[in-house]
């Protein structure tokens, strides 16, 4: 019971970093100079940016519950269970954001769910 | 997609893959061996945190995490997805071989219909109304 009180705090947690991670690296746009000034330099001006500031926080409280998760599941458990977070994403997309998901993405969030059953049994 | 951007996402992706899979082995090795349990505690987290393989798990896990962010740069969520899904497979394979885990038949189908349905969702069009 504690392992699946601690995927659900992974899965909150993942979903809201996913987002913001994911639009402010979009907004960022791509990154192109990989010698060490230029990393540091994007480093820099991604450390200011808040909702990445954020997603690093939601991060911490995943990476804190894996933590305490795989001292009490097996990591071949833990690790596709927060795969959970797809399936959490897609119902959100459609029911907060009014997303238009396709019935692929609903077959794919299925699959994922029956996979997460599959590893409760 | 021109060639040096192709061999660049390509190698990214394989970062990407190898140092989640070998991030959390190593995390997962520290924290059952020698890290001590976790409780409420936050100094119990402390500790773990600086013990070997736990920190050496945490360097990769910052590498996974770095290099998908640059990979986020130019590579849509929904091409990252489903080529990063081969990572639970891996996980799976290290769990057995290293941490001596006992992957039942349930488990493994688990893992492939959970990577089949992370390519599933990967594929489909992230753009509203005019989905193929």
């Amino acid at each position: 019971m504690k392992a699946w009180g601690l995927l659900a705090v992974i899965v909150a947690s993942t979903v809201t970093a996913d987002l913001l991670q994911s639009h402010e690296m979009k907004r960022h746009g791509e990154i192109q100079d990989f010698r060490p000034s230029g990393l540091r330099s994007v480093l820099r001006k991604l450390a200011g940016k808040r909702n990445l500031i954020l997603a690093v926080a939601c991060m911490a409280v995943s990476f804190f519950a894996f933590m305490a998760l795989v001292q009490v599941a097996d990591l071949s458990f833990a690790v596709p269970a927060s795969a959970a977070s797809l399936v959490i994403e897609t119902v959100l997309a459609r029911l907060v954001l009014k997303e238009h998901v396709d019935s692929r993405r609903w077959i794919g969030a299925a699959l994922v769910a029956g996979g997460v059953w599959l590893l409760a049994l | 997609m021109n060639p040096r951007l192709r061999w660049k996402t390509r190698a990214f992706a394989a970062i990407v893959i190898l140092s989640n899979a070998l991030g959390n082995l190593s995390l997962t090795w520290g924290l059952r061996y020698g890290a001590g349990e976790l409780t409420a505690s936050p100094l119990t987290f402390l500790r773990a945190i600086f013990s070997p393989w736990v920190s050496l798990g945490i360097c990769l896990l910052i590498a996974w995490l770095i290099s998908r962010m640059f990979l986020l740069s130019w590579a849509d969520l929904s091409y990252v997805l489903p080529v990063t899904a081969f990572g639970y497979v891996l996980t799976a394979l290290l769990s057995r071989m290293f941490l001596g885990e006992q992957v039942t038949a349930a488990r493994w189908a688990g893992t492939l219909l959970i990577m089949a349905g992370v390519i599933l969702v990967g594929l489909g069009n992230p753009h509203t109304g005019d989905a193929t």
